[in-house]
């Protein structure tokens, strides 16, 4: 992990654009969005259905290709429009943590196994990535339920691995897609802790997608998306009044 | 961490099942493999062990294995004579079926050129080899006739001295083992009465002769024993087999025999040859197709059971995509499930085999050759069947995981 303070931004989105179909079908999902969220940072995106977060999201994840725009990850320019500029995949295992709004851990695979799969993915040798599977369990609290098959967890704790999973090799960027949206008050706001723990203590850029109004103040920034479009942004850790839900 | 292991330890029960299923189809495969190992080692056992040099057969046919071969039994006199030949015996195979404690009882009568051929090539797993010249016979265990048994057969009774298992004729009927005349009195027995009704035809006939009226004591020849009149044809036997000298050439006698026209002479691979080429050629073709198949049935279900269980797990692959899983890690998942459940099958085939072939009306020969082969086969159709889920598994978007 790197100092705060002295590194690029973990994510910079420039000018980003994505179009499905073309001539009368044409939709642009994306309109020339720019966004850039530093180490530490943790940011909330958000929209209404169908406003683009998914696709921005996708497109930042190395997933779906924007139509126009460039984005670099940790300084690194990574995509230029359409062209990827690295293997996207290598990529994504080296600097990118997922979360999703189910913990979607693999059912065959025990809370310890579903964190140590990312990082033997990512060639750490099976004990180092044991060690560091358990620290990470620890760290968030879950380490009890080490030995668990998914199934045997409850939704909170299914959330805290998936989110020991997205941390495994020490993203630089975490994007998060709706985390709390399965889960009850109480532990949403438990989840949204955690994500702001993780990027203040581990200095990760976290971008969290969202529709729960009840985190708001748990951002450091605030991105609204309305129809493709970054339509404003709140550099307070208050909510914008007009804020869609 | 072997993510397959994982899956199918999570999966036992699919998996558990699957794989029954098919260790039950490659046991089939398996078997008749060794149906058709042990077909060619029941037809080629005689040939092998009985240890002749050449066949002399009837003329124009193929051998007593083939087809009908008679000969006159006091050919080996014959051949004897023959420079070069060292030994001539007489050979009798024919099959009969009498009844036995109330069952039928089909069996495969070898006769053995005693005393020079008592059966001590017979391969026994109770008793011994034929010790008189008489009323002995040797007999497999598929006949369940146990040691010391006797049986009536014909006219005579003959007792069990010896035992030998999974010997069985080309058509699955167990095989006896008497001397040859014993075997010639079997294959030639008539009903009293038919004897009787014979000497008096033989004696009404003599009696209708000048001859017969002009010396009586021809009357009551006509009417004794058949062996005892020298105008009657000789006992017939299937083929007459050759030993030859030490040294001797062996194309020089079939040369010197070649010329008798009422005989044809193969050698102990000709006749070999001519006994795999027929009826157990067709049986191989016949099994071999089975075999395949069977192959390819295996082949479809071990495909669509890891087409399956991809299927149940896709979402699971476009996560290990999403986080950045090489398409190595993902195919290798699948193609190790296929091999494992190939492999278990496999294992699981063999040891059913181990225990269930032995209960198999014909002899089951596994040899290790085939298992090898088979082994083979099994890593080849268990990775073509992975080869769809991997094609699913590597066509599935990362993206799909971001779907609700």
């Amino acid at each position: 992990m790197s100092a705060p303070g002295e590194q690029k931004p973990a994510i910079e989105v420039n000018n980003l654009r994505k179009v499905y179909g073309s001539g009368h079908t044409e939709v642009v999902a994306i309109r020339d969005a720019t966004l850039q969220i530093g180490r530490g940072e943790m940011v909330g995106l958000f929209g209404p259905s169908g406003s683009g977060k998914s696709t921005l999201l996708a497109a930042m994840a190395l997933i779906n290709p924007p139509t126009s725009g460039k984005i670099a990850i940790s300084g690194q320019p990574v995509m230029d429009g359409p062209r990827a500029l690295v293997d996207a995949r290598a990529f994504r295992r080296q600097n990118i943590g997922f979360i999703f709004q189910k913990p979607n851990l693999i059912p065959f695979l025990t809370a310890l196994e579903n964190v140590q799969v990312a990082l033997e993915i990512n060639d750490t040798p099976a004990n180092k990535a044991r060690e560091r599977a358990l620290e990470l369990l620890d760290y968030l609290g879950v380490r009890p339920r080490a030995d668990n098959l998914p199934d045997a967890l409850s939704g909170g704790e299914q959330q805290r691995v998936a989110i020991a999973r997205a941390l495994a090799n020490d993203p630089s960027l975490i994007l998060a897609d709706e985390p709390t949206a399965s889960l009850d008050g109480a532990l949403g706001r438990q989840v949204m802790d955690l994500f702001a723990k993780v990027a203040h203590e581990r200095h990760a850029g976290v971008l969290v997608v969202t529709h729960d109004s009840r985190t708001l103040e748990i951002f450091d920034r605030i991105l609204d998306v309305e129809d493709g479009m970054i339509t404003s942004r709140t550099d307070q850790k208050k909510p914008a009044p007009q804020r869609a839900s | 961490m072997n993510l397959a292991i994982r899956d199918i330890r999570h999966n036992a029960g699919r998996f558990a099942f699957t794989t029954v299923g098919i260790g039950m189809l490659l046991m089939l495969v398996m078997g008749m493999g060794g149906i058709y190992r042990g077909l060619i080692f029941e037809a080629t056992l005689l040939v092998d062990r009985v240890g002749a040099d050449l066949w002399v057969v009837q003329g124009s046919t193929r051998g007593p294995f083939a087809e009908i071969s008679r000969l006159p039994a006091n050919l080996e006199d014959r051949v004897r004579a023959v420079p070069g030949v060292a030994r001539a015996r007489r050979f009798i195979s024919h099959t009969i079926q009498r009844e036995h404690r109330g069952r039928p009882l089909r069996m495969v009568v070898q006769g053995l050129a005693w005393p020079d051929d008592q059966g001590d090539w017979v391969p026994l797993v109770a008793g011994r080899p034929l010790r008189q010249a008489h009323y002995e016979m040797i007999a497999d265990q598929s006949l369940r006739l146990s040691l010391g048994e006797k049986i009536k057969l014909g006219k005579d009774v003959y007792e069990v001295v010896g035992q030998t298992r999974g010997l069985v004729g080309t058509s699955g009927d167990g095989l006896t083992f008497f001397t040859a005349s014993d075997a010639l009195a079997i294959q030639f027995d008539v009903p009293g009465e038919a004897v009787r009704l014979e000497r008096a035809a033989r004696r009404a006939r003599v009696q209708e002769m000048d001859l017969g009226r002009l010396q009586p004591l021809l009357l009551d020849r006509a009417a004794g024993l058949s062996t005892g009149i020298p105008g009657l044809a000789m006992p017939e036997v299937s083929a007459i087999l050759v030993t030859l000298q030490p040294g001797a050439d062996e194309a020089a006698v079939r040369d010197a025999l070649r010329t008798w026209p009422d005989i044809t002479v193969y050698s102990a691979q000709e006749q070999r040859d001519l006994l795999l080429a027929g009826m157990v050629d067709k049986a191989r073709r016949q099994l071999g197709l089975f075999r395949a198949l069977l192959i390819i049935i295996s082949t479809i279900v071990i495909a669509l059971i890891i087409y399956t269980l991809t299927l149940d797990k896709i979402r699971d692959i476009a996560l290990l995509k999403l986080i950045g899983a090489r398409n190595t890690v993902i195919g290798g998942l699948i193609l190790q499930q296929a091999l494992f459940m190939g492999a278990f099958g496999f294992g699981l085939a063999w040891w059913m085999g181990l225990y269930l072939f032995p209960y198999f009306p014909r002899l089951v020969l596994i040899e290790n050759s085939d298992l090898v082969s088979l082994g083979l086969i099994v890593i080849v159709i268990s990775t073509l069947a992975s080869l769809l889920g991997i094609w699913k598994a590597l066509r599935v978007e990362p993206n799909t995981v971001l779907a609700v």
